[in-house]
């Protein structure tokens, strides 16, 4: 009992004293890269209908992600991306932008236990999670959906 | 008793540091016997480069001392990778008799505890005492891959790509390892990985508070009071918590951690990893004594005793430090 009270003094003393982030700075570099990152997809977009008059509105959209995947996976490779997370936080972790970044980041990192137990196993270490609970979501969201549609 | 004293005054007859480019631009960054110019060091992996650089750690030091690897009785060695990989496969490549160390960050002090106490019993004539870490391999092993884009937290530390190597005997000149006091580990339930900080201050003050006790000392008996990676923050916890308890280190106290970087390498609290207090000890501290500029030191590494499967699981991280006292006697 008298260690615990020790820890728990110790720990509130700790967090006390601990720095703290500067939240405004941060903020607005998140929010301007990630808007940044935003407008570039959206500028891929409407260049996609633009130079292809005929393609249909959902291909643009998937030929948009396609080519922000492979522009942050290539930055990532370029050793580019990490500058920018570090940068802008959640600006650039959000956008799938990131979701290529923490795919493709592990994958090089562990190629040299193999391509079988370092880069497939690793590759979603990070994302996996992600994948997870938007998976978990989309499930409990469509159950709702049909429990509502029901009145 | 924890702390024991050496009657035969074991000697530092050998060092030598190696360090990375990063480290190399630190204030000690003159010291060091070698700055790599990249963190591969010529190698595929950065495993590889870890070991490397522990070869050159060896063989700088032999060199210093004027030895054969076939001289030396037994190496004492530790690091961060599992099952201490860097540590067994330079005592593969050198053909020595090998005893392998764990003491996360405090192995460079476990390694002269142990090695100055084989060496005063009179069994082994010369002992090396090596350990170091590498930033790439600590990082893929405990944290992030590289080229991940996240933030650091402003407690986290830097994980230095440093080695250092010390040769103990009882025959040559140089400083002299007096006395070790053996640390407890000690745990005040921190759970924050990004915080090693706190969670070895509590070490590093019961070290020395049993330090002081057992020698009946004052911390102004040295010229240098010296821990390993408390960093910035743990340092000043270190102070908080040996005030409380009465006793105030002056202006002879310093973290190698904190002054291991300077503030625009952007490192947060500081360097972190075997290879900091192993790379200080082995350059700057080592050369000041010879020097004569420093006659009494304490140097004080600093280990948290974590890893990733019992940190994911919540244990909290314990920590454990032991206290060294090196003097330059009768130059």
């Amino acid at each position: 009992m008298k260690n615990q009270n020790v820890n728990q003094k110790y720990n509130e003393y700790v967090e006390a004293r601990l720095p703290k982030t500067k939240a405004w700075p941060s903020l607005f570099n998140s929010f301007w890269v990630g808007g940044v990152i935003c407008l570039l997809g959206q500028g891929i977009n409407d260049l996609l209908l633009y130079l292809f008059p005929y393609m249909a509105m959902q291909s643009a959209w998937a030929w948009t992600l396609i080519i922000l995947i492979f522009l942050a996976s290539l930055l990532t490779a370029l050793g580019v991306y990490d500058k920018i997370g570090k940068f802008a936080g959640g600006g650039s972790i959000v956008p799938i932008t990131g979701f290529s970044n923490s795919i493709s980041s592990p994958a090089i990192e562990f190629k040299h236990e193999g391509v079988i137990y370092g880069t497939c196993v690793k590759m979603f270490t990070i994302a996996g999670p992600v994948i997870v609970v938007g998976v978990v979501a989309s499930v409990a969201v469509g159950i709702i959906y049909y429990i509502i549609g029901l009145f | 008793m924890q702390t024991i004293e050496f009657k035969r005054r074991p000697k530092i007859i050998g060092s030598y540091s190696i360090v990375g480019p990063k480290e190399g631009q630190g204030p000690f960054g003159s010291f060091f016997d070698y700055v790599m110019k990249n963190d591969l060091f010529g190698e595929k992996t950065y495993e590889l480069a870890e070991r490397k650089m522990f070869e050159q750690a060896v063989m700088g030091a032999l060199q210093s001392a004027g030895l054969q690897p076939n001289d030396v009785d037994l190496m004492l060695a530790g690091d961060l990778l599992n099952q201490i990989i860097s540590s067994s496969f330079t005592a593969r490549a050198f053909n020595m008799p090998y005893l392998g160390l764990f003491g996360a960050c405090s192995t460079m002090a476990e390694s002269l505890a142990t090695g100055a106490t084989l060496v005063d019993s009179g069994h082994f004539g010369n002992v090396i005492c090596l350990t170091g870490s590498h930033f790439s391999t600590a990082e893929r092993q405990f944290r992030f891959p590289l080229e991940l884009g996240n933030q650091r937290v402003p407690t986290s530390q830097w994980t230095a790509t440093a080695a250092g190597a010390t040769i103990l005997s009882l025959e040559g000149k140089g400083p002299q390892v007096v006395m070790a006091t053996f640390g407890r580990v000690i745990d005040y339930g921190v759970v924050d990985v990004n915080n090693m900080g706190a969670a070895m201050a509590p070490s590093a003050a019961d070290t020395l508070l049993t330090h002081f006790k057992d020698t009946g000392r004052k911390p102004s008996y040295y010229d240098l009071i010296v821990t390993g990676d408390l960093g910035k923050l743990g340092a000043e916890i270190l102070l908080d918590l040996l005030e409380d308890k009465g006793i105030k280190l002056g202006l002879n106290y310093s973290d190698c951690g904190h002054c291991y970087y300077t503030r625009g390498q952007d490192t947060m609290c500081g360097g972190s990893g075997c290879g900091v207090s192993a790379s200080v000890l082995n350059s700057y501290i080592i050369k000041k004594m010879k020097k004569g500029e420093y006659k009494k030191v304490l140097f004080v590494p600093t280990g948290a005793l974590m890893s990733t499967t019992a940190s994911q699981q919540g244990e909290s991280i314990p920590g454990v430090s032991h206290a060294i006292v090196l003097e330059m006697g009768g130059v």
